[in-house]
């Protein structure tokens, strides 16, 4: 029974931060249509980002309390900047491309990225201390953990729900929708879809930069840490669907419960379980668990 | 859309050679194998193994391109470059086998048996989903790889000197000898692979980037070729992960991490799937800019590969082998922007 519950917990909160990371990528697919590599460089970026705004905080001696809207301000700092010279200066000329074209547009972005957090921060790792002890330590039968993670859970619900509310309940939500669904007819019915995609890809963009920022007292954060992001929200997204909310969040419980069980029960496999159900998935439903799948046209 | 109104005309980029001209490429290949290998020889030891890598590393985005012209695009050749690797390194520990030029080709042929069961799945998929998939089977055998320690772990280990047609290799020589066997092997699989692809076989490929549907209302079988075309595209990279084992001395996990696959993307994109010289070109190219960055500004190297990509994604859409192979008429639409 312990270990029961020890594997549900440690898989939903590793489940939480697989959604909050995992969402931006599958809204921007579902939107623009890329499938975004550098989205791990974005999530660095908030890291790093996230280590400056605490550290500032300190040096102006606020208390450890506002280190948390420290790490909210640096994930906005970084959707409202980089957002807008990405989408704007890059993205927009390879438009209407072949996807697996964008892809290779998005991996040359996430080298270029590589080298210049290298270069704004330094190759040493920083550490983000300061959020992490103030939630204490919460104590569930014999097993303690600390609450901090519990907070990555709350904040994954309060993003779903916000996400989810924003599109389907708010009239710039359901234009959204209405591009996601067929662009050309959007766009006929007056819908000005470039800001349509700047918006959700500065959403993206947030959330990536928001799972950074509330990851970085979890780590430390060096040069390289987006890498293993990008390969685990991949796995997420084509596990849930590309494009789908719904479909991220069931990717990522799915995703975190297996690793839980793989690094409890069976060592070994720790490394390669997400992929094992990724292509498992793949191999079963192609188009992922939320999409419908798709006729071949002319 | 606009795009099939330009295809409607399915034009052949090219027209199968005459026998003529197929002799002058056989011959052109011979040519310049033989310029290489005598140039090798007095080239200093630094220049002779960047290009040893570069023919090697070749040899796997040789495989990427023989799918891009089924028009899928592989991120997980580092399975089966990961495959040849072990396979090459493995055989020379455990058992005993030393030949250079037996262990490339068993690199390959074990590559090939271990994807062939994939094979027929994997022809089931395209775009993102092809990507991905292959993507994730590469990064399976990075983390099965990672977690056998009988095979060193995360760290990997190392290969002795190799033989040569029996012959131990001294200090002075290794480079050399290896750079040769390098430069044969990637010459006759590049021979190979441009006959292949002016075959009809290799014609059908382009005929399904074009136009799948088509091809299988003509009668022609989709997924035949792109199986047939995934396992050639593992016997290339089993080949090549040998051929850089031998050269290296070492093998570990990363051979099958993705970053290692997107490197052979970035090669393929920049050769582009036309010319099969380009792709050991563009190769090159990479080590060349790897070695310099390395050395010059090492922490700006990633961002110069990927300023260098995007120049050639936005500039050059269909590689550096565009700029000597023309297509015909209609087909000249297809890439330009909707």
């Amino acid at each position: 029974m312990n270990l029961a519950s020890t594997i549900l917990i440690d898989g939903l909160t590793y489940a939480s931060w697989l959604f909050i990371v995992a969402l931006g990528l599958t809204l921007v697919f579902g939107v623009l249509k890329i499938l975004n590599i550098a989205h791990g460089s974005f999530y660095a970026l908030g890291a790093y980002a996230a280590a400056s705004f605490v550290g500032w905080f300190a040096t102006l001696k606020f208390a450890p309390a506002w280190s948390i809207v420290a790490l909210l301000l640096a994930a906005v700092a970084v959707a409202a900047l980089v957002a807008p010279l990405t989408e704007r200066g890059l993205l927009r000329f390879f438009y209407g491309r072949d996807e697996v074209l964008l892809v290779l547009v998005t991996y040359a972005l996430f080298l270029i990225l590589e080298d210049v957090t290298k270069l704004v921060w330094g190759a040493n790792p920083y550490y983000v201390s300061a959020p992490y002890g103030l939630f204490g330590n919460v104590e569930i039968g014999p097993q303690v953990y600390v609450g901090y993670d519990f907070v990555l859970v709350g904040l994954a619900l309060v993003i779903g729900a916000a996400v989810w509310w924003g599109l389907n309940r708010t009239r710039q939500g359901k234009i959204v929708l209405a591009v996601i669904h067929s662009e050309e007819v959007a766009a006929s019915m007056g819908i000005n879809v470039s800001r349509v995609y700047m918006l959700a890809f500065s959403i993206g963009i947030f959330l990536a930069a928001i799972g950074g920022a509330f990851t970085a007292p979890m780590i430390s954060v060096q040069p390289g840490v987006s890498v293993g992001v990008i390969i685990v929200s991949f796995a997420v997204v084509i596990i849930g669907g590309l494009g789908s909310i719904e479909g991220a969040a069931v990717g990522a419980l799915i995703v975190g419960l297996a690793r839980s069980l793989a690094v409890h029960l069976a060592p070994v496999a720790e490394l390669f379980s997400i992929y094992i159900v990724m292509a498992a998935v793949l191999m079963v439903r192609p188009e992922g668990l939320f999409q419908q799948t798709q006729a071949r046209k002319i | 859309m606009s795009a099939s109104i330009s295809t409607a005309v399915p034009a052949v980029p090219m027209r199968p050679p005459q026998r003529a001209s197929r002799h002058l490429l056989v011959i052109g290949g011979i040519a310049l194998t033989a310029a290489l290998l005598v140039a090798g020889a007095f080239m200093p030891k630094w220049l002779t193994f960047l290009v040893t890598m570069a023919a090697s590393h070749g040899l796997v985005s040789l495989g990427i391109v023989l799918m891009m012209r089924g028009g899928v695009v592989s991120f997980g050749q580092g399975l089966v470059f990961a495959i040849g690797a072990y396979a090459a390194a493995l055989a020379y520990t455990r058992l005993g086998m030393t030949d250079a030029i037996g262990l490339a080709v068993l690199g390959g042929f074990v590559a090939t048996l271990a994807v062939a069961p994939f094979a027929p799945l994997l022809s089931r998929y395209r775009g993102i989903f092809f990507a991905m998939l292959t993507l994730a089977l590469s990064m399976v055998v990075f983390g099965v790889l990672v977690k056998t320690d009988a095979l060193g772990g995360s760290d990997g280990f190392n290969m002795g000197r190799v033989t040569v047609l029996g012959q131990k290799l001294g200090d002075a020589q290794v480079g050399y000898v290896l750079y040769a066997v390098t430069i044969v092997a990637a010459a006759v699989l590049a021979l190979l692979a441009r006959i292949y692809f002016d075959s009809s076989r290799g014609l059908l490929s382009l005929a399904v980037r074009d136009n799948e549907l088509r091809v299988e209302y003509l009668g022609g079988s989709v997924r035949r070729a792109m199986a047939i075309n995934f396992m050639l595209a593992a016997f290339a990279g089993g080949t090549g992960g040998a051929l850089v084992v031998m050269s290296l001395g070492h093998i570990d996990p990363n051979f099958s991490y993705w970053t290692t696959s997107g490197e052979f993307v970035f090669v393929a994109i920049l050769a582009g799937w036309q010319s099969v010289l380009a792709v050991f070109i563009a190769s090159t190219v990479l080590e060349v800019v790897r070695s310099f960055s390395s050395l010059y500004f090492p922490n700006t190297w990633q961002l110069s590969l990927g300023l260098f990509l995007l120049f050639v994604i936005r500039f050059l859409p269909r590689g550096i082998g565009s700029l000597w192979i023309r297509r015909t008429g209609a087909s000249r639409h297809q890439d330009a922007p909707r």
